[in-house]
């Protein structure tokens, strides 16, 4: 157990190190969140429109917490391509299963602090105000679609596995897709028809949709200063099938994982040029 | 039960090169290798670039799985117990892989927890082997991207060691290093050796290094053990006076390549 608990620290303790060796650019790419987020906040104001400036806020918010856990659990393996340590992650004696808990964590703590500091840095853009929302909702709901997106930041990871430069690629042209699907800046139902099922596919859609009722956003007794959220079981649905996603796609991910590893393996694939 | 430290019995690994899409063959990196390394040996193996030297120390580091063959380690035989060998096992490869931004200190520690030690006893560990290894003490807080590649691969020395690893696979340790550093690593390599039984398995391009280091060396051409044996051993059968004339003899190196060293099969046999 003892021994469990350093391994999951080591990804911690190696993740923290880099942010502080990286702290330029990681302030560059909080900046970059940040404004991306108030300029598309800023149409709502621009509009004069409360409701559609909340909807805007929270699709910024969320996105930016899910593509980041996404973005750093599917690219961690192709940092330590880049970085060449990627052989020696792999022959140490951690099971795989810890060595992806340990980077989904970081991430996790990651995701947590960037959205903080978008959501403090939007107060300065808007004059958004969460009185009534229900914020406890929003953080069941975030902890249990945290599931589906490690999974699938899990399945996203193999592909710099599988190849070096275009797996990295094809982990941005997925998570693309999902900022287009999901329903984070409007309603799927302006997507062309054909579209529209990826989006029921999609674990950002639901997650939207129920943090989106719990804030109280297109409720009509909303008002600037007093939301009215809707309680936990009134996004029922959207917990159960958020739940079903990451019973799924946790485990399915976790297993992808270990057979393209199996793969690299056969095929001499885990040098740094793959 | 008595067993060899490392233990390779007809190991063979070929990989298939693309070429377009449909398309591509088969490059055999290993060939029906075999041979066995004792407790507290260090064994050379030298060959050509391309001979198939980093594919069977990674075979051996549990990250490549061979097409057929026997590997164990300490007992312990891949790929089936590989967890098992990756706690005996360090590995010092040619290239300094570090997090180049993280300082020695921050880059040691992680490997340490990584291998579920206690960061305090493998800051003390590291911090005997880099001052055994000639590092200043004050360079443990430097970033990696700001030290010469002698540094660095003095650090990838002491990163193999924090865990103290019975077995030792190094893969080109010295390449590109001074010459002082080269005799520090030599010298600090030996002295593992004769103190802890360290058992070694050092593959190198230099030819004093594996006079000096290696009680038997192997010569590996083309994917296949030509030639194995201790230095004056390998010099009398190719009546050689230098290692580096054996080596090329032995391994027909100094042919034209459509030419097969034609003393292979009969050097076989005799070993």
């Amino acid at each position: 157990m003892e021994t469990t608990l350093r391994q999951t620290w080591a990804f911690m303790f190696r993740g923290y190190h880099l942010t502080r060796r990286y702290i330029s650019w990681v302030i560059v790419f909080n900046f970059y969140a940040l404004v991306t987020s108030a300029t598309v906040a800023l149409i709502g104001v621009a509009a004069h429109d409360y409701q559609l400036t909340l909807t805007l806020v929270v699709g910024a918010l969320l996105w930016n917490f899910l593509s980041m856990l996404y973005n750093e659990i599917a690219m961690s393996i192709a940092y330590e391509r880049w970085e060449g340590t990627l052989e020696y992650t792999f022959m140490a004696p951690v099971s795989r299963s810890i060595h992806l808990l340990g980077i989904s964590l970081f991430s996790l703590l990651n995701s947590i602090v960037q959205t903080i500091i978008v959501l403090v840095g939007l107060m300065f853009f808007t004059d958004i105000d969460f009185r009534g929302a229900n914020l406890i909702g929003v953080l069941v709901v975030l902890a249990v679609s945290t599931l589906a997106f490690i999974g699938l930041g899990l399945m996203a990871a193999v592909l710099p596995v599988m190849s070096a430069e275009r797996g990295a690629e094809a982990t941005h042209i997925f998570q693309g897709s999902l900022l287009l699907v999901s329903g984070v800046y409007y309603p799927v139902e302006v997507l062309p028809k054909w579209m529209q099922p990826l989006s029921a596919m999609s674990p950002a859609t639901y997650t939207l949709t129920a943090c989106r009722k719990l804030i109280g956003v297109g409720n009509i007794d909303s008002r600037p200063g007093h939301l009215v959220g809707s309680s936990v079981s009134q996004v029922g649905h959207e917990l159960l099938i958020l739940g079903f996603m990451g019973a799924v796609m946790l485990p399915l991910g976790l297993w992808i994982f270990g057979r393209v590893e199996a793969w690299a393996k056969q095929h001499g694939k885990l040098k740094r040029t793959g | 039960m008595e067993y060899s430290a490392i233990h390779v019995r007809n190991l063979s690994k070929s990989f298939r090169k693309r070429r377009g899409f449909r398309s591509g063959s088969r490059i055999q990196a290993l060939e029906s290798v075999t041979f066995e390394v004792e407790e507290g040996e260090t064994y050379g193996l030298l060959g050509p670039n391309g001979s198939g030297k980093s594919s069977l120390i990674r075979i051996l580091s549990t990250l490549l799985v061979p097409d057929s063959g026997e590997v164990s380690l300490m007992g312990h035989s891949l790929p089936h117990e590989q967890q098992e060998v990756r706690r005996i096992i360090g590995r010092v490869s040619v290239d300094a892989a570090f997090y180049k931004k993280l300082s020695a200190r921050e880059n040691l520690l992680y490997t340490a927890l990584l291998y579920g030690r206690k960061a305090a006893e493998a800051e003390k560990r590291a911090m005997e082997v880099l001052e055994r290894l000639g590092f200043q003490n004050t360079s443990f807080s430097t970033p990696l991207e700001e030290m010469s590649r002698g540094m660095q691969q003095k650090i990838s020395i002491a990163r193999a060691l924090v865990i103290d690893p019975p077995v030792l696979l190094l893969d080109e340790p010295t390449t590109g290093l001074d010459p002082k550093s080269r005799r520090d690593v030599q010298s600090f390599l030996e002295e593992l050796r004769s103190a802890q039984g360290t058992t070694i398995l050092l593959t190198t391009h230099d030819m004093a290094e594996a006079e000096r280091l290696c009680g038997r060396i192997g010569f590996l051409a083309q994917g296949r053990l030509v030639a194995e044996g201790t230095a004056d051993d390998l010099k009398r059968r190719a009546k050689a006076l230098t290692l580096d004339d054996a080596f090329i003899h032995l391994t027909g190196e100094g042919l034209s390549k459509k030419e097969k060293p034609a003393e292979e099969v009969a050097v076989l046999e005799k070993v």
